[in-house]
C-alpha cells in the first residue's frame, strides 16, 4: 500500500530540487519561472495526498485553486519576460538591475 | 510490495530524474519538455491515489496551456544560452548543500512517525465513485465566491498579458474594422460630370 | 483705602506706560510732565497713607488684589500689606523719586534717550512700590526683581558706551547671584511654611524655630538659620554687601539721577527694608543675625576705604553709599531693624542731596567727573554748594543732622548687643564714623574750596544749575536737616512702626537706646561729648590739614603706602578675583561644555552619530537590498530554512 509519507517524501524531494533550481539557474530567468512551478507542483503533492488520506475533498480545492493561480502566474510572468526581451535584448538576471541603486 | 506501490516508485524516480534535469539542462527548451514530462508522471502519480480530475486537468492545463506558452515563449525569444548559465558550476555545492539540507531536515520532519499513524489510511472508495463528481460538488457549493473570484483572476491574467505584450509598430499596414463599417458612400464614389468630346 | 494703595502703585505705572509707549507723540515736556504727575500723585497718596496709619494709628491693611492662581493651595496673589514700615517707605521713596524725577528735567536735558529714561524712572518707582507693598514673598520677589531690570536698564541707559553695557551686565549678573540666594530663601519658605503670604509665615514662623533640615546628609542645620542667610544671601545682592558689592561702583556709569534714585536712595535699601521685613524670622536664627552682623561692619568700614582714594566724584559718593548700606546692615544684625529703617530714611534723603548735589557739579563741570581737576566751586554754584555741604554734615553725623539721629542710634545699638560678633561690628562702625568723615571732608574740599584745577575753558563756563536741578537739591535739604530731629521719638523710641517689626525681648537693644533717650534735642547735645562726635572732627581736621593746608601730603601718604594704595585703588582686587576666578572660570566651562559637550556629546555623538549610525546600518542593510531576483530567492530559501531548522530542533 503507498503510504502518506511516500507522497510527502516525494514533494519534499520536488521541492528541494526546485530549490537547487533557483539556485543553479539564477541567471536565466525562463528556469526560474519552471522552477517555481515546480515548487507549486511538490505543494500540490502535499495538498493531494493529505486530502486524500484524510478524505477530505477540500484538498483538492485548493490544488485546483492553486492551479488557476499558477497558471495565471506563469501567464503573466511569461508576458513580462517578453516585454523584457523586447527592451533589453536579455533575460539574464544579472542584467536586471535597473531597480539597483 | 505490492503493485501500486511499484508503480509508485517508478514514477516517482522518473518524475525526481524529470526535475533533476529540468534544473540542470543547458537549452531551455529542454528543460520545457523536461517539465512536461515531469507533469505527466505527477498526474500519474495523482492517479494512483485516486484525484483523477486534478490529473486530468494537470495534463490539459499544465501540459496543453502553459506548458506550450513555455515552449512558445523560449522558441520565441532569441536566447543567448552561455551567460544565462554562468556560474552554474560555481553555484552547484551552495545550492546542492543548501537542497541536501531541507531534504534532510525534511525526511526528519515527515519520517519522524507522525504522519505514519493510523489517522493516515488509503481509503479504498466503491467502483462507482467520481472524484470530478464530489470535487463539483464542493467546488459549487461552498467554494462558489473563490471559484469566481479565481475566474477573474485568469481574467486579469489574460488582459494583463496582453496588454503587456501589445505594442503598435509603426508603418504597418493593417485592417481598421470599424472604419471600414462607418464608411460612407461619399466618401467612396465621386460622380464628375464628363463633357462629351465632339466627334472628330 | 485700597483703591488710594491701588492709585499709588498704578500712577507710577501708568505715567511709566505713557511715557514709555507713546514718548515720541507726547514729546518730551510730555514725557516728564506725566510722569512726574504719576509720582507726585504717588507721593502725595503715600502722605494721605502715612496719616492714616502713623498719626491716626489705623490698623495695617493686608488684603489681596488680585488671585494669580492656586496651585494646591498656595496662594499666588497680588495683595497689600500696608502697615507704618510701608507708609514710611512709600514716603521716602515716593519723596525722593520725585525729587529725581524732577531734577532729571535739567540733568537729561539735552539728552536723546529723556521720554526713555522718565519711563524707566517712573517703571522703576512702580515696581519699587511693589516690592515695598508686597504681602506675600511672590509680589516682593517681583518688585525685587522688577527693580533690578530697571536698573540694568538705567545703569546701561548709554548703551552706546561699551563700560556703560558692562557696568549694567555686570550689575545684572551680580543681582543674579544674589537673586540666586534669595529665590532659594523663598523655595525654603515656601517649603517649610506651604505658603507665601507673610501673615502665614510670620504666624507659623515662631512653631518652625526649633526645626531642623538635612540639606547635607548628616548634619542638622537648623530651618530658620537656612532660610535667613539665604534671604539675606538676596539682600547682600540688592544691597550691595560685601563680597556681592562689585556692581554698585560701576554702576556710576548710569545717568546721575539714577545714581541718586536708584543706587542711592531706594533700590539698594530693598534688602534692608526686606530684612527689616522679615524681623519675625530673623529673630528666630542667631546664626542668621550674626552672619548679618559680620557682613555689614566689613561693608561699613572697607568700602569707607575706598572712598578715601578714589577720585571719581560719583564714586567717593558711591563707596559711602557702600558704608552707609553696611551701617543699615549692623543694625539689621543687632535686631535694632527700626534703626536701621531710620538711617535707611535719613540715607535716602541726604544720599539724594549728595548725588543730586554731585550731578550738579558735573552739569557744571560739563560732564568732568575727575574731582582734581575741580576746586573752588563754592563761589560758583552757592546753592549747590551749600546743599552739598548739608548732605555731607548729615552723612557724617553732625549732632543735630539727620543722619547724625539714625547713625547715633545704630552706635548706640550695637553697643548694647550680646550677639556673637558685636564687639567686631562696634569697632568696625566706631572707626567707619572717622573714615566716613574724612572722605566726606576730602570730597567736599576738592570740589568747592582750595585751588581751581580746572582748564580755562571750563572755569569760563562756570554758573549755577537751573532751577529744576537746585529746586530738588534744597526740598532734599530740608528733611536732610530736620527729618531725624522730627521722627527720631515716634520712629525709633515710640511706636511709630506699630506691630510690622519683631524683635524678640533679649535682642531688644533699643530698649536700652531708650532708657537714655530724653528727647530728640538732648539726644543731639548728648552726641556732641559722644565719641563719634569726636571721631567725626578727627575725621574733618584731618581732611583738612591734608586737603586744605598741606595738599602735597596726600601724594607722599601715597607714594609712602604705594602697595597698599595699589591694592585699594583697585578695590581690593574683588575684580580681579571674580574675573579670574567665575569668569574665567566659568568662561572655561562653558568652553569645555561647549567643546566636550555640546560639539562632542550632542553634536557629535548624539546627533551626527545618530546620522551615521544610521548611515553605517543603511550601508550594510543596502547589500541585502541588490536588485537581484536570487536575491530575494536565497533570502526566502534561507528563511525557510532557518524555519525548518528550528522546528526540527523543536
Amino acid at each position: 500500500m503507498i503510504a502518506l509519507t511516500d507522497y510527502l517524501v516525494l514533494g519534499a524531494i520536488l521541492f528541494c530540487l526546485s530549490v537547487a533550481g533557483i539556485f543553479l539557474n539564477r541567471k536565466n530567468v525562463i528556469i526560474l519561472l519552471m522552477s517555481i512551478e515546480l515548487m507549486l507542483l511538490s505543494v500540490n503533492f502535499n495538498f493531494i495526498a493529505f486530502s486524500r488520506f484524510l478524505d477530505d475533498s477540500i484538498g483538492q480545492v485548493f490544488v485546483f485553486f492553486i492551479l488557476t493561480v499558477a497558471a495565471a502566474e506563469s501567464a503573466i510572468g511569461l508576458a513580462i519576460l517578453v516585454v523584457l526581451f523586447r527592451n533589453r535584448r536579455t533575460i539574464n538576471v544579472a542584467d536586471l538591475d535597473m531597480l539597483k541603486g | 510490495m505490492g503493485f501500486e506501490k511499484f508503480l509508485f516508485y517508478v514514477f516517482a524516480l522518473i518524475l525526481i530524474f524529470a526535475a533533476v534535469r529540468v534544473i540542470t539542462v543547458r537549452n531551455s527548451v529542454h528543460a520545457a519538455l523536461f517539465l512536461v514530462l515531469a507533469f505527466f508522471t505527477s498526474a500519474a502519480l495523482w492517479l494512483l491515489i485516486e484525484a483523477e480530475f486534478l490529473a486530468i486537468t494537470m495534463v490539459l492545463v499544465y501540459v496543453g496551456a502553459v506548458m506550450v506558452l513555455f515552449l512558445f515563449v523560449v522558441m520565441m525569444l532569441d536566447l543567448n544560452i552561455s551567460p544565462t548559465r554562468e556560474g552554474f558550476i560555481k553555484y552547484l555545492p551552495v545550492g546542492a548543500a543548501i537542497a541536501a539540507v531541507i531534504v534532510i531536515e525534511m525526511v526528519l520532519v515527515v519520517g519522524s512517525g507522525y504522519f505514519s499513524s493510523d489517522q493516515y489510511q488509503l481509503i479504498s472508495h466503491p467502483s462507482d465513485y467520481s472524484n470530478t463528481k464530489e470535487l463539483g460538488s464542493v467546488l459549487y457549493t461552498f467554494y462558489v465566491y473563490p471559484f469566481e473570484i479565481a475566474s477573474v483572476i485568469l481574467l486579469v491574467a489574460i488582459i494583463a498579458a496582453i496588454s503587456l505584450t501589445l505594442r503598435r509598430r509603426e508603418g504597418v499596414k493593417s485592417q481598421n474594422p470599424s472604419q471600414q463599417i462607418r464608411v460612407s458612400r461619399n466618401d467612396r464614389v465621386r460622380l464628375v460630370n464628363v463633357t462629351a468630346e465632339k466627334k472628330q | 483705602m485700597q483703591n488710594v494703595y491701588l492709585g499709588i502703585v498704578l500712577a507710577p505705572l501708568f505715567g511709566a506706560i505713557i511715557a514709555g509707549l507713546f514718548g515720541r507723540k507726547i514729546g518730551r515736556a510730555g514725557a516728564h510732565w506725566v510722569t512726574i504727575i504719576g509720582v507726585g500723585i504717588a507721593f502725595l497718596l503715600s502722605l494721605v497713607v502715612l496719616r492714616h496709619h502713623v498719626f491716626n494709628g489705623a490698623e495695617p491693611y493686608n488684603d489681596t488684589v488680585y488671585t494669580w492662581m492656586m496651585i494646591e493651595g498656595i496662594r499666588l496673589e497680588v495683595g497689600f500689606l500696608v502697615d507704618n514700615l510701608t507708609a514710611v517707605m512709600i514716603c521716602t521713596v515716593t519723596f525722593v523719586s520725585l525729587m529725581v524725577h524732577i531734577y532729571t528735567i535739567g540733568y537729561m536735558h539735552d539728552d536723546d534717550g529723556y521720554q526713555r529714561f522718565f519711563s524707566y524712572i517712573a517703571l522703576f518707582t512702580f515696581a519699587m512700590l511693589m516690592l515695598v507693598m508686597a504681602n506675600n514673598f511672590l509680589q516682593l520677589f517681583f518688585g525685587w526683581e522688577g527693580v533690578g531690570l530697571v536698573s540694568y536698564l538705567l545703569i546701561g541707559f548709554w548703551y552706546k558706551r561699551e563700560s556703560a553695557t558692562f557696568a549694567s551686565l555686570k550689575a545684572f549678573l551680580v543681582n543674579r547671584v544674589g537673586d540666586f540666594g534669595f529665590l532659594l530663601g523663598i523655595a525654603a519658605v515656601l517649603m517649610a511654611f506651604n505658603s507665601l503670604d507673610y501673615a502665614d509665615v510670620f504666624a507659623a514662623a515662631p512653631l518652625m524655630a526649633k526645626v531642623t533640615v538635612q540639606i547635607v546628609p548628616g548634619v542638622d542645620w537648623s530651618l530658620m538659620t537656612v532660610t535667613c542667610i539665604l534671604l539675606f544671601i538676596g539682600a547682600m545682592g540688592k544691597s550691595a554687601q560685601v563680597p556681592l558689592h562689585v556692581w554698585l561702583p560701576d554702576s556710576m556709569e548710569g545717568p546721575t539721577p539714577i545714581s541718586a534714585l536708584i543706587h542711592a536712595a531706594t533700590m539698594v535699601t530693598a534688602g534692608i527694608f526686606m530684612v527689616a521685613r522679615m524681623s519675625p524670622l530673623f529673630e528666630l536664627s542667631e546664626t542668621a543675625l550674626s552672619f548679618v552682623l559680620v557682613i555689614g561692619p566689613i561693608t561699613a568700614l572697607f568700602m569707607g576705604f575706598l572712598g578715601i582714594i578714589h577720585n571719581d566724584i560719583k564714586r567717593v559718593v558711591a563707596y559711602s553709599t557702600l558704608s552707609q548700606l553696611g551701617y543699615m546692615t549692623v543694625a539689621l544684625g543687632v535686631s535694632a531693624y527700626p534703626a536701621a529703617i531710620f538711617h535707611l530714611m535719613t540715607h535716602a534723603f541726604f544720599k539724594a542731596l549728595l548725588f543730586l548735589g554731585a550731578g550738579s557739579v558735573i552739569i557744571a563741570m560739563h560732564h568732568e567727573q575727575d574731582i582734581r581737576k575741580m576746586g573752588g566751586l563754592w563761589k560758583y554754584m552757592p546753592i549747590t554748594w551749600l546743599t552739598f555741604l548739608i548732605g555731607t554734615l548729615a552723612l557724617i553725623g553732625t549732632p543735630g543732622f539727620s543722619g547724625f539721629y539714625s547713625k547715633d542710634s545704630i552706635l548706640e545699638a550695637v553697643h548694647f548687643s550680646h550677639i556673637a560678633g558685636s564687639g567686631f561690628a562696634y569697632f568696625a562702625v566706631m572707626l567707619g564714623v572717622f573714615v566716613t568723615s574724612f572722605y566726606s571732608f576730602r570730597l567736599y574740599f576738592l570740589v568747592f574750596h582750595g585751588k581751581e584745577r580746572m582748564d580755562h575753558h571750563t572755569q569760563a563756563h562756570l554758573h549755577e544749575t537751573p532751577a529744576v536741578v537746585t529746586l530738588p537739591l534744597i526740598l532734599l535739604a530740608i528733611p536732610s536737616v530736620i527729618i531725624g530731629a522730627l521722627t527720631i521719638g515716634p520712629l525709633l523710641f515710640g511706636d511709630g512702626f506699630g506691630g510690622s517689626i519683631f524683635v524678640a525681648p533679649e535682642h531688644n537693644v533699643l530698649e536700652h537706646v531708650k532708657e537714655e533717650f530724653h528727647g530728640a534735642l538732648n539726644f543731639a547735645l548728648h552726641g556732641v561729648i559722644g565719641l563719634p562726635f569726636i571721631l567725626v572732627v578727627l575725621g574733618f581736621l584731618t581732611a583738612f590739614i591734608l586737603y586744605m593746608l598741606k595738599p602735597e601730603l596726600p601724594g607722599l601718604i601715597q607714594q609712602r603706602f604705594a602697595m597698599l594704595y595699589g591694592i585699594m585703588e583697585r578695590k581690593y582686587l574683588f575684580d580681579e578675583i571674580y574675573q579670574s576666578v567665575f569668569m574665567r572660570g566659568g568662561r572655561s566651562l562653558g568652553t569645555t561644555l561647549w567643546k566636550y559637550g555640546d560639539a562632542g556629546l550632542i553634536d557629535g555623538l548624539l546627533v551626527n552619530g545618530g546620522a551615521r549610525l544610521v548611515g553605517w546600518f543603511a550601508a550594510v542593510a543596502r547589500h541585502l537590498q541588490t536588485g537581484y531576483l536570487y536575491t530575494y530567492a536565497f533570502a526566502m530559501i534561507i528563511g525557510l530554512l532557518i524555519l525548518l531548522t528550528w522546528f526540527v530542533a523543536r
